[in-house]
């Protein structure tokens, strides 16, 4: 049924009334609309059907942090005949459960943006399809980023990115005292005040290092964010709010020297005409993410699902992430950019927690967290 | 024609007509007279459309108009306070209804300068509403309601937010304007001098119901009862003993009650009723007396004004016929 | 029953859209609590009632919430009579201004009021940064126009005749004020209030930016619940327990409208013109000013930051948002993503003039009997809800249930205006339904008696009256629209991000020339929306030639 649409997905709505004359004098009349502009999808309108290229139209359902470049994906659609829609919505906990909620009837046909603390769930709930053993063979060095207890290989990994603490050395140059390096030295009275990350319960870097909390301290935790509350650690509720608003590097002009932010973000803070970032992140403080892409369990074209998840895996796709998406590359060989490579250290030795135990014990971490840090 | 039988009103249960019948000929002008709150204004509506009967039947020439909507009845219904659209001029508010028939705009100037004239407002076309005085108002209505060529014409009040004078000069072109036109029209009002000044013939009606009716004259002459003849402007109404002493005196019929106007009893050198004055007044056509009849108590009289007599002083009185009705 | 069909015919769209849009999702998601495994089993909503973080977290709602509201009335009041009854040069530039705090993207608003509360700002020394003071000044930042325009526009159109009587019996301003003006203002003052205090009640993004991780409203527990924990049942329980708040409150809303909302009169050509200040408007006008001061405080901030580079004034982030792609910053140039929002916004403005001007049409016509009053008190209720019922709950809703046959609407690319436009339409309806209600029946009857239809009868009589206020809702909207962030981002949208969008990625991430490109792009959409609204305020029936 879906090979025989004609019309090119990206249509508004054609119910415009007379109402909307009115408006339409103060703005250009919204309903002629942003469609017929995109000549690659109505090229593609006829391309389905075959057998041989998978074709048709693919529904991606990703969140709202999705981006590549126009022309990575006009490449794609011209090359397969598939024509790719986007379909961005709420962030990665979002995503997941509105896979979960709709499982009987999926939006899409594939899914970008699980990520390792949400994908359990996924996993669970039967929201993704198996894919057959020898469609899909995952490029060098992806391996080590899937994910443990997902045999049939129904999540591929497509980015990672580290969630660390970071710093900024200038500051601590500055006022002469020494950068603090682990987990530990955030509650060293040295460090009174120095401290801004954004909430476990609201924020995804947020539950991150609460999960790097639970890897280095075990059940001890809660009485290490104690120790954290008391020496000054200021949350808040997102990312934003805390790098932006509260770090001494951020945009806002904070007062706070010490951020929980990415591995990446060095490669930011590097002012313009100078070769050094102002910024570092503590490798010793590192919780890796990992992002997955699947296809949808009653997936309307499976095949055209599976051609998509392995783009997302190709080197045009893994090549343009860390500039669109501000995350590295799973596949080896792939060039970073100069900035990256230079000021953006990686961990070797990331903290992890088992997916499984953090479905499992999501809702009582970040209950007994809340309680902690709302005393 | 229009024909109301039977016709009942109720605003949330509570009747405010009840088994009304009137029938207005083409080209006749009936008045619906009573006091506020009788129900009068409701019948106006129900015949425009606003309310809708919960029993009897308005019909036009025979055609029930229960399912047709007030902008469809032809009937143009006029205001106590003209209702005038405020944003548009004074020609706008009267071509209203010619631009809603799509009239061709020299026709329509044409019509409206008409009506102007007509109703004594020349050179008025381009004020706005706001600028005009009440009578200056009540006359754009008319005409507005005319544009519209109504098969039947309602009028609602018309005159009453108008001072005396006023009102009374807008009574009589009214009722020239009216017959000019020929057009049917039901008014409704509490003021019988209006009702008068306008109609030729009369619904009286009151708490809901119909309580007379007929050609102006005949109703005047023989109002049905006796708080029909107090609001038909009869200043008392005298029962038994009194009124047959008072007939008694004009050598007429014995009746079981009399409504007298209030020049009913005429001060005369002649022989007459006796009576003792208890307070006089003087305008510049008459004397207004208030008098205690022997064996009927207090009443009303008149006497030349150049007469003037002293509170306290005896006179007597004789009875015009014409100034009084009996009632069965 | 001819009436009862001509009620339910004018309703009918409306409630369509609502019921599929609105009430069907919300009974979705709810029925899933209740219903957690295909069984009936109310027990666990029972038991989320029952629990102390509950009770504190809906109390805390409700008393930032009101305290807020209470705020937003008193500071808005005097505004709402010098821009709107006061002719001050630049009022129709400040009533658009009024407007820009509307659309900024709550994080963008969040940085700027860090900037001013918190540590080395110039306010710190108060030590609200992270108190419930500094989120019931973020309400109240955001809501006060709401009072200002729906106020304003009733005061507007208000007959000035009684006020003069009244004078002229002896009566000080004063007691004009309080005898005259304040109880025949009285419905747009409590549809006002009851905007504001849903706004507030599930302001999600304020509480969670200005109060930190310490605050919860019932709304962001929802939010927490449903995209994190995914315990359906405690959402359930807490929209519930939203609704019955909220249908509380707007009967108490409605019967404060009530008894004025009859005697108040009002007519196109004796609306007051504005006047010329005197002296004695002196304090409206001074309080008017510090308002905007307080106002322009975080958006002063958030101009300076945008053009500030490296400690030298500089258009360079401004120049950056020209040229986005090569430095891969942005997916699409700003200008692209501010058409999105601008086509987006006029579509939800659209639908929600018409659906709101259908609305408050039915609620305002003259009803025959106290059972039809009801119906169309309820109906007026109705349109309310949807402020205040969590945009995630009714996000998720839409897509378990509109999931299937004529009702797969969930890829429509109409779904997020129409989310917009239900958001916005409980303003458009409290802006338009106190003026309607002014208008004199007769004045309809009047032009059916002539022979006008029921369509050319609304515009002889109620167009020419309610002409301004409906351009102030049409601002309103059209701000609501641009700004609407929290309810679009469940949707999954066709692929073209808004404004709000680009700006919450760009300040999403570290690096000062994203940063300085997020401000930058948020003095762009503020200034986008104050030249609309204003460009909208201008405009003029052709038609009413001499209005």
């Amino acid at each position: 049924m879906r090979t025989l649409r004609t019309a090119p997905t990206r249509r508004r709505g054609r119910t415009g009334l007379a109402a909307a004359a009115v408006l339409a004098l103060a703005t250009s009349c919204s309903l002629v609309g942003t469609g017929e502009d995109d000549p690659a999808a109505v090229e593609s309108t006829d391309g389905g059907g075959a057998t041989s290229e998978p074709g048709g139209e693919v529904v991606l359902l990703t969140h709202d942090s999705f981006a590549l470049p126009d022309q990575v994906v006009a490449d794609f659609e011209a090359e397969t005949g598939i024509e790719l829609t986007i379909r961005p919505g709420g962030d990665a906990g979002a995503l997941t459960n509105r896979l979960v909620l709709s499982k009987d009837n999926p939006q899409g046909d594939a899914v970008f943006g699980i990520d390792n603390t949400f994908a359990s769930r996924a996993l669970e709930e039967g929201v993704l399809a198996d894919t057959d053993d020898d469609a899909v063979a995952w490029p060098d060095g992806v391996e080590q980023y899937a994910l443990p207890g997902d045999d049939e290989q129904r999540l591929a990994p497509v980015d990672n990115g580290n969630v660390c603490v970071n710093v900024d050395t200038s500051w601590f140059a500055e006022n002469g005292i020494e950068e603090p390096e682990s987990l530990d030295d955030l509650t060293d009275p040295a460090y009174e005040g120095l401290f801004v990350t954004p909430g476990a319960a609201t924020s995804s870097p947020g539950l991150a290092f609460l999960l790097s909390t639970v890897a280095e301290y075990g059940e001890d935790w809660p009485t290490y964010w104690e120790d954290l509350v008391a020496n000054g650690a200021q949350i808040t509720s997102g990312w934003t709010d805390a790098y932006q608003g509260s770090f001494t590097q951020g945009g806002g002009k904070g007062q706070r020297p010490i951020v929980l932010s990415y591995d990446s973000s060095p490669a930011f803070t590097v002012a313009e005409g100078s070769d050094e970032s102002s910024t570092r992140a503590l490798l010793d403080t590192c919780f890796q993410q990992v992002e997955y892409a699947g296809v949808l369990e009653g997936a309307e074209n499976p095949d055209g699902a599976a051609a998509v998840v392995a783009w997302l895996q190709s080197p045009e796709v893994q090549a343009a992430l860390p500039e669109s998406m501000y995350v590295f590359p799973v596949v080896d060989g792939v060039e970073l950019p100069a900035d990256w490579a230079r000021f953006a250290e990686r961990p070797t030795d990331p903290y992890e927690v088992d997916p499984a135990e953090v479905a499992a014990n999501r809702d009582d971490w970040l209950r007994e967290w809340t309680d902690v840090t709302t005393r | 024609m229009l024909e109301v039988r039977d016709l009942a009103v109720a605003y949330d249960g509570v009747p405010a007509v009840e088994g009304a019948s009137v029938t207005v000929p083409d080209g006749g002008v009936l008045a619906v007279l009573g006091p506020s709150g009788c129900g009068k204004s409701t019948l106006l509506r129900a015949v425009a459309g606003l309310e809708a009967p919960s029993a009897g039947s308005i019909r036009w020439d025979g055609r029930d108009l229960a399912r047709v909507p007030t902008h469809r009845r032809g009937f143009a219904l006029m205001f106590q306070d003209g209702q005038l659209f405020e944003h548009l001029t004074v020609a706008r508010n009267v071509a209203y209804a010619l631009r809603l028939r799509r009239v061709p705009a020299a026709r329509r100037e044409a019509r409206v300068a008409e009506l102007l004239a007509l109703v004594g407002l020349e050179g008025f076309a381009g004020r706005m509403p706001g600028t005009l005085s009440g009578g200056e108002r009540q006359r754009v209505s008319l005409a507005r309601s005319l544009a519209a060529e109504p098969r039947l014409l309602l009028l609602d009040e018309p005159l009453s937010a108008l001072d005396a004078g006023l009102r009374e000069r807008l009574a009589g072109d009214l009722a020239a304007i009216l017959r000019a036109a020929g057009t049917t029209t039901l008014l409704v009002t509490h003021d019988h001098e209006e009702a008068f000044a306008v109609a030729d013939s009369l619904v009286v009606m009151r708490a809901g119901r119909v309580v007379q009716q007929g050609p102006i004259a005949d109703v005047w002459a023989h109002p049905a009862d006796a708080d029909t003849a107090l609001f038909l402007g009869y200043a008392r109404v005298l029962e038994g003993e009194a009124a047959y002493r008072v007939l008694a005196a004009g050598d007429l019929p014995p009746a079981p009650a009399v409504a007298l106007r209030r020049s009913a009893l005429r001060v005369t050198d002649g022989p007459g009723l006796e009576a003792v004055v208890r307070t006089a007044r003087a305008t510049p056509e008459l004397g207004r007396l208030v008098v205690e009849l022997a064996g009927v108590g207090e009443t009303d009289a008149v006497c030349p004004p150049g007469r003037l007599p002293a509170p306290g002083e005896r006179v007597r009185l004789t009875l015009d016929a014409s100034r009084l009705a009996l009632l069965g | 029953m001819r009436r009862a069909l001509a009620l339910l015919g004018l309703a009918a769209l409306p409630l369509a859209v609502l019921g599929v849009f609105f009430a069907l999702p919300v009974a979705g998601m709810v029925g899933r609590g209740f219903w957690p495994d295909g069984a009936f089993d109310p027990g666990a909503v029972a038991e989320v009632l029952a629990r102390p973080r509950v009770h504190r977290v809906l109390w805390f709602t409700v008393w930032t919430a009101s305290v807020a509201t209470a705020a937003a009335l008193l500071l808005g009041l005097p505004a709402a009579y010098a821009l709107h009854r006061l002719a001050l040069p630049l009022r129709g530039l400040v009533r658009g201004l009024l407007l820009v705090p509307f659309v900024l993207p709550t994080v963008v608003v969040g940085v700027a009021f860090r900037q001013l509360l918190g540590e080395g700002g110039p306010l710190a020394g108060l030590g609200w940064e992270g108190t419930p003071v500094a989120i019931v000044l973020g309400l109240v930042f955001f809501n006060v126009a709401v009072v200002v325009r729906t106020v304003g526009a009733a005061w507007e159109s208000l007959d000035p005749r009684p006020g003069e009587a009244a004078a002229a019996l002896g009566a000080s301003p004063a007691q004009v004020f309080r005898t005259v003006t304040l109880p025949a203002l009285r419905p747009a003052l409590a549809g006002a209030a009851s905007v504001v205090f849903l706004f507030c009640a599930t302001g999600f993004g304020v509480v969670l930016t200005l109060g930190g991780t310490r605050y919860s409203s019932v709304e962001t527990e929802i939010y927490l619940l449903t995209t994190n924990l995914l315990d359906l049942p405690a959402a359930a329980a807490l929209s519930l327990l939203q609704l019955v708040v909220v249908v509380g409150l707007l009967l108490v809303a409605a019967r404060t409208r009530r008894g004025s909302e009859a005697v108040v009169r009002r007519r196109a050509g004796r609306a007051a013109r504005p006047v010329r200040p005197r002296w004695r408007d002196a304090p409206q006008v001074l309080l008017t000013v510090l308002l905007l001061a307080a106002l322009a405080a975080p958006i002063g901030a958030l101009v300076v930051g945008s053009l500030r580079v490296d400690g030298a004034w500089s258009l360079a982030y401004y120049r950056a948002l020209g040229s986005p792609s090569q430095d891969g910053l942005l997916a699409v140039p700003v200008a692209t993503a501010m058409l999105n929002s601008l086509r987006t916004a006029v579509d939800a403005t659209w639908m929600a003039l018409l659906l709101g001007g259908l609305v408050a049409l039915t609620v305002t016509r003259r009803s025959r009997g106290r059972g039809e009053r009801r119906v169309r008190a309820t109906l007026d209720g109705l349109f309310m809800l949807p402020l205040g019922v969590s945009a995630v709950t009714v996000g998720f809703g839409l897509l378990i249930t509109l999931d299937s046959g004529v009702l797969d609407l969930r890829d429509s690319p109409l779904l997020v205006p129409i989310a917009q436009a239900l958001v916005a339409l409980p303003l458009v309806v409290r802006t338009l339904v106190p003026v309607l209600a002014g208008i004199d029946d007769r004045q309809r009857q009047a032009a059916a008696s002539l022979g006008a239809g029921p369509l050319r009868a609304v515009l002889t009589v109620d167009l020419p009256v309610v002409w301004r206020p409906l351009l102030a809702a049409a601002g309103f909207a059209f701000a609501v629209s641009l700004g609407e962030f929290g309810a679009t981002a469940f949707l999954a949208r066709d692929d073209a991000p808004t404004m709000p969008v680009a700006i919450f990625r760009l300040i999403g991430h570290p690096g000062l020339l994203n940063y300085g490109m997020a401000l930058a792009a948020s003095v762009l959409l503020a200034a986008a929306t104050a030249v609309v609204v204003l460009a909208v305020e201008r405009l003029r029936v052709p038609a009413m030639g001499a209005f």
